[in-house]
């Protein structure tokens, strides 16, 4: 199918969110607004206004009541989805960089950037769904339940574990630790990928037993919640700004491309500006989508596998749904495990 | 610490990580306090005779004759002990002026008789206080232990292989790896080195030997696994170029040789030199020089001349008997090799010779019968004095041929392979020296009284000239004069030349066809002939490369019959930012590379057939050098290779079984391969979802304990409905008006 443009923004974008059902996408960009949009058609539903700053990071929380965003303006905010307003603002030494919430909704972690004399660090907030009417939200606790700090390299990226259990970090240097999530503990450290290149995005799969990373050293890896060993690499040919894993069928979706102060030093002919597709299993490239005129900076896949969407340095967020030819796509060894 | 030259073993060059430190060893150099240095100019000589202090002073005198020989001592530094018994005790120490002279006398008067009963023994001072201390020899004989034979590797396994396939070496970032050459599939890995090379790499003529450039000198490595084969150390070489025959290997440096005491191999008379020719089977150097600079091009007036490294240096003839090196304007010194003694005693007085290139063959001249060795020079116009194009035999140094020229701007020498050729490419200038114009000028070495051809029919200057390899045509390309100023390189022309058949001779060159509004400005044949590229590199506008075969088995347009050649484009193959073309040793394969040396765009290199047929692309990050492994000359006579040629066709048919059932295999092993992975990944995740299951039993969680916190917004029913269906309500007012009621 066609892709959908949405023309939203007037910056280059920093991250999007689907939500649980899929039937929303929410889009983050440098120039201050979130935006919400219907992800079938591409309508707009709306935007959150309040934000400072750009802004580097959205989720929403499971249950589709609260959004929460991360800011330049060293502020998180919580948003009521339905009715567009703030209903929290917790104010932060630096900017952050990333909120995720728990699995269950009832935890939301923030990174915190490290600069003037503030290390990064990983903040997890207690969160409440006031009287389970969606009223009486502003009722939050005004200070982080935990903070775990990054002494070596600061935190880029964080999400959580299958039931909440770890955090797992994404770091400047290109490791991946995990901590513990009711503790702070740092349990394990990986130097997953090239040393100093770092991890851009952190991406689950719909269970939480893995996930996918990307970073600047061109390579997404694959890990294991439980223990971070790596289970799949996948090389590509740009440095890599995020990855995500699709539901239903066995890929992963890479973006990235030459970062732009680099353009002019590289090739102008191609930018590499396009979302890859990689066979989860095989780490072969499958095909590949072009339509950025900039970097990839977010992709973001729909829950139930039908759609993806990608948002670049350009301003703009492409969703793409899948056509029957996707899910028809099997590698003869599937097929036959099929069949068995 | 970066592993010094001398103990570089292979398990340096496997380390991941040699940590990079400040090269200091220009200041230690500069400041280096030598503790040692006033005993450098002592010796001492034992072996004298036993005599009483009364005849001391005479011994000493008859010993100074000998002594001053080799330099300057005096009396007063000779000193010969005496001991209780007023006798001398058979030897004495003495100074000389300089540790050069020192070093002589060691060198010339060690092992000398003095007269019948006595030989002088002659050491530094130094080495005997360094081998010769207490302790440090041992009381007791002992035989040197003889290392048992050991049989060393195979230079030329890889010619046994069973596919006949090519290896090649591959630089990238600080690695360097060896590889087989697989068509288009992954080339498969024989070694990979980090830091196996300082500079670049280099393999020799025939392939025997890979040469790595380190600060510390040059080493060779060959056999099946690379193993350490030699090593020359000089010190901070930059360039390095083998004989023909892989005897011989002459490195050059900019900074002259500094030669340090204790130093095994080089000694003083390297010291002070640029250029080393070594002699590569004993690993000693043969002889050192000092380089000579070019001046490079044609100098504006009052300009500095621009100091340009000549090289090659030296240039061997085909059979490595003689090395030339030329100083410009003046003389050719030819010597004769192993020895390196210069041939006659004297250099040949050339006067403003400019350039001189060796016959890549020995070649046999009609109606000569005895052995020799050509050589082609050319000097320019001085004053009335034409310019000239001379070729020299060798030994006899006559000048067998001549040629004058007029209005000469520059030329070029380009031999044929086999030598039969030498065509002379000449750039003229008209009388007021605004255009210029080339003239090729082709010696027929192998014809009677070296006939001279002039091909004057290309209007531009050529800027590229290369001979088919064994064969007797050739490409050439002009280009009109640049616009000054223009940020385009202007347009060339490619022309195909080839002699007209008349017979069994071969007639004069012809034209065959010329092909104008190109960008190409590189010509590479195939090493076997008949094949050749002819591509645009180092541009940063065009990258196209154009396949063409000489004698292709078609129609032959109308105009060309006469020629022995027949045209046709195979293919036109892109590579952006292409940097070298190099074809495999064989001619079957060609690739394409575009150097992080030259610029960082799209590094990497690809792979083409030699019709220009593309099989696999390789981008490689910081790449920077492919060399293919050359392959010494076929050990098959002329008749075998007919035999073989003719029965082609059978043989085709057996590689093509085997290709496919090659192609079978591989596919069964990827087939297997994924299987495999697939039921990795199938068990890894069934054994996660177990552990999962665990965990949320030992933690009480009740199974859905991953679902989101109810709210009155949550649709948990969603995930039954499947899809959620958008219902868009688009209103539209058609139309509007108003109806008065009254």
């Amino acid at each position: 199918m066609r892709p959908i443009l949405l023309s939203g923004h007037e910056r280059s974008l920093n991250q999007i969110k689907f939500n649980r059902d899929g039937d929303l996408l929410f889009s983050v960009a440098k120039d201050k607004i979130v935006c919400a949009w219907w992800s079938a058609n591409g309508e707009r539903l709306g935007t959150y206004n309040g934000h400072q700053g750009a802004i580097w990071t959205v989720d929403v929380s499971p249950n589709t009541v609260l959004l929460a965003t991360g800011s330049a303006d060293n502020t998180v905010r919580l948003w009521n989805v339905k009715s567009g307003e703030c209903v929290k603002v917790w104010d932060f030494p630096t900017a952050v960089k990333r909120v995720e919430f728990s699995p269950d909704g009832s935890r939301l972690l923030a990174v915190t950037e490290k600069r003037m004399g503030f290390l990064g660090t990983i903040a997890v907030l207690d969160i409440a769904y006031g009287d389970g009417q969606g009223g009486n939200l502003e009722a939050q606790a005004e200070e982080p339940d935990l903070r775990i700090t990054c002494e070596d390299a600061k935190a880029t990226v964080a999400g959580w574990s299958y039931l909440g259990k770890f955090i797992i970090a994404g770091h400047e240097d290109g490791s991946v630790s995990q901590y513990d999530s009711k503790t702070g503990d740092q349990i394990e450290n990986i130097q997953a990928h090239e040393f100093d290149h770092q991890i851009n995005d952190i991406q689950f799969s719909a269970d939480r037993t893995y996930f996918i990373t990307a970073s600047k050293d061109k390579t997404a890896k694959l890990m294991s919640t439980r223990n971070l060993a790596i289970l799949k690499t996948y090389v590509s040919d740009t440095p890599l700004n995020s990855a995500t894993i699709t539901p239903k069928k066995e890929y992963v979706i890479l973006g990235g491309g030459q970062a732009a102060m680099d353009v002019t030093t590289t090739s102008a002919r191609q930018g590499k500006f396009e979302a890859r597709f990689y066979h989860k299993v095989f780490e072969d490239e499958i095909g590949r989508v072009r339509g950025h005129f900039g970097p990839l900076n977010t992709v973001g896949v729909h829950p139930k596998g039908t759609a993806y969407a990608s948002g670049g340095e350009d301003g703009y967020v492409r969703v793409h749904h899948f056509d029957k030819p996707y899910f028809d796509f099997l590698y003869e060894v599937e097929r036959e495990q099929l069949k068995r | 610490m970066a592993p010094s030259f001398d103990t570089l073993t292979e398990q340096d060059l496997h380390e991941e990580e040699v940590e990079e430190e400040v090269d200091f060893s220009d200041l230690k150099e500069q400041y280096d306090v030598k503790l040692e240095e006033g005993l450098d100019t002592f010796i001492v000589i034992d072996g004298l005779p036993i005599v009483p202090e009364e005849s001391r002073q005479k011994l000493i005198k008859f010993l100074l004759r000998k002594l001053n020989a080799v330099g300057h001592t005096s009396e007063d530094a000779v000193f010969m002990p005496v001991n209780d018994k007023s006798k001398s005790e058979g030897f004495a120490f003495v100074e000389y002026e300089t540790p050069e002279q020192a070093v002589a006398a060691v060198k010339q008067l060690h092992g000398v008789p003095l007269d019948k009963k006595h030989t002088l023994s002659v050491n530094k001072l130094m080495d005997i206080d360094r081998y010769g201390r207490e302790g440090r020899i041992e009381e007791e004989y002992k035989p040197p232990t003889v290392e048992p034979f050991k049989e060393k590797e195979h230079l030329r396994s890889w010619l046994g292989d069973a596919n006949a396939r090519d290896q090649f070496a591959l630089f990238r970032g600080d690695k360097v790896g060896v590889f087989w050459n697989n068509k288009g599939n992954e080339p498969e890995n024989v070694v990979d080195r980090a830091h196996w090379t300082q500079l670049f790499v280099q393999w020799s003529p025939k392939g025997s030997f890979l040469a790595s450039v380190h600060p510390q000198g040059i080493q060779l490595w060959g056999g099946p696994s690379f193993t350490k084969q030699k090593q020359f150390p000089h010190p901070f070489v930059q360039l390095v170029e083998f004989s023909p025959n892989e005897s011989y290997l002459t490195t050059w440096s900019a900074r002259p040789i500094q030669v340090e005491e204790g130093q095994p191999v080089l000694s003083y008379e390297e010291d002070g030199k640029n250029i080393i020719i070594w002699d590569i089977a004993t690993g000693k150097p043969l002889r050192s020089f000092v380089s000579h600079d070019l001046t490079a091009g044609p100098t504006g007036e009052g300009d500095q001349p621009k100091k340009k490294v000549q090289w090659p240096a030296f240039k061997w003839s085909a059979d490595e008997k003689y090395v030339a090196r030329m100083l410009q304007g003046q003389s050719i010194s030819i010597y004769e090799a192993p020895r390196m003694n210069l041939l006659g005693k004297t250099s040949v007085k050339i006067d403003g010779v400019m350039d001189f290139e060796w016959s890549p063959a020995t070649t046999q001249r009609e109606g000569i019968k005895q052995y020799e060795q050509l050589l082609c020079f050319w000097t320019p116009e001085m004053g009335s004095s034409p310019a000239r194009v001379g070729m020299m035999s060798v030994p006899s140094k006559e000048i067998v041929r001549t040629r004058n020229l007029f209005n000469v701007s520059d030329v070029k020498l380009h031999w044929q392979s086999q030598g039969t050729y030498v065509c002379v490419k000449v750039d003229r200038h008209s009388k007021s020296k605004k255009s210029l114009a080339t003239n090729l000028e082709i010696f027929r070495v192998r014809e009677k009284g070296v006939p001279v051809e002039v091909v004057d029919s290309l209007k531009d200057t050529v800027i590229n000239f290369a001979w088919e390899p064994n064969g007797s045509r050739f490409v050439a390309i002009t280009t009109g004069e640049a616009v000054a100023g223009a940020a385009v390189a202007p347009k060339t022309a490619v022309s195909f030349f080839a002699p007209e058949k008349k017979g069994h001779q071969l007639g004069s060159f012809k034209l065959v066809r010329t092909l104008d509004k190109k960008n190409n400005n590189a010509i590479y044949w195939s090493p076997k002939g008949r094949f050749v590229v002819v591509g645009t590199v180092h541009s940063q506008t065009s990258f196209d490369m154009d396949f063409w075969d000489m004698d292709f088995e078609g129609e032959k347009p109308e105009g060309e019959k006469d020629f022995a050649a027949n045209l046709q484009l195979l293919a036109t193959v892109e590579h952006y930012g292409v940097t070298d073309i190099d074809w495999d040793p064989t001619g079957r394969y060609v690739v394409t590379s575009a150097s992080s040396w030259t610029h960082s765009m799209e590094n990497g290199w690809s792979i083409h057939t030699f019709s220009g047929n593309t099989l696999a692309e390789h981008p490689t990050d910081k790449f920077k050098q492919f060399v293919w492994r050359p392959r010494p000359a076929t050990l098959l006579s002329k008749e075998e290779q007919k035999q073989v040629r003719k029965n082609l066709r059978e043989y085709s048919k057996e590689f093509e079984e085997e290709d496919k059932y090659a192609v079978d295999i591989a596919n069964t092993a990827v087939v297997e391969t994924r299987k495999r992975v697939i039921n990795e990944w199938t068990a890894w995740l069934r054994r996660e979802k177990e552990f999962l299951a665990e965990e949320r039993e030992a933690y009480d969680l009740p199974e859905n304990a991953d679902e989101a916190k109810l709210a009155k917004d949550a649709r948990p029913e969603a995930e039954e409905q499947g899809e959620t269906v958008v219902e868009e309500m688009v209103e539209e007012i058609v139309e509007e008006h108003e109806e008065v009621i009254g």
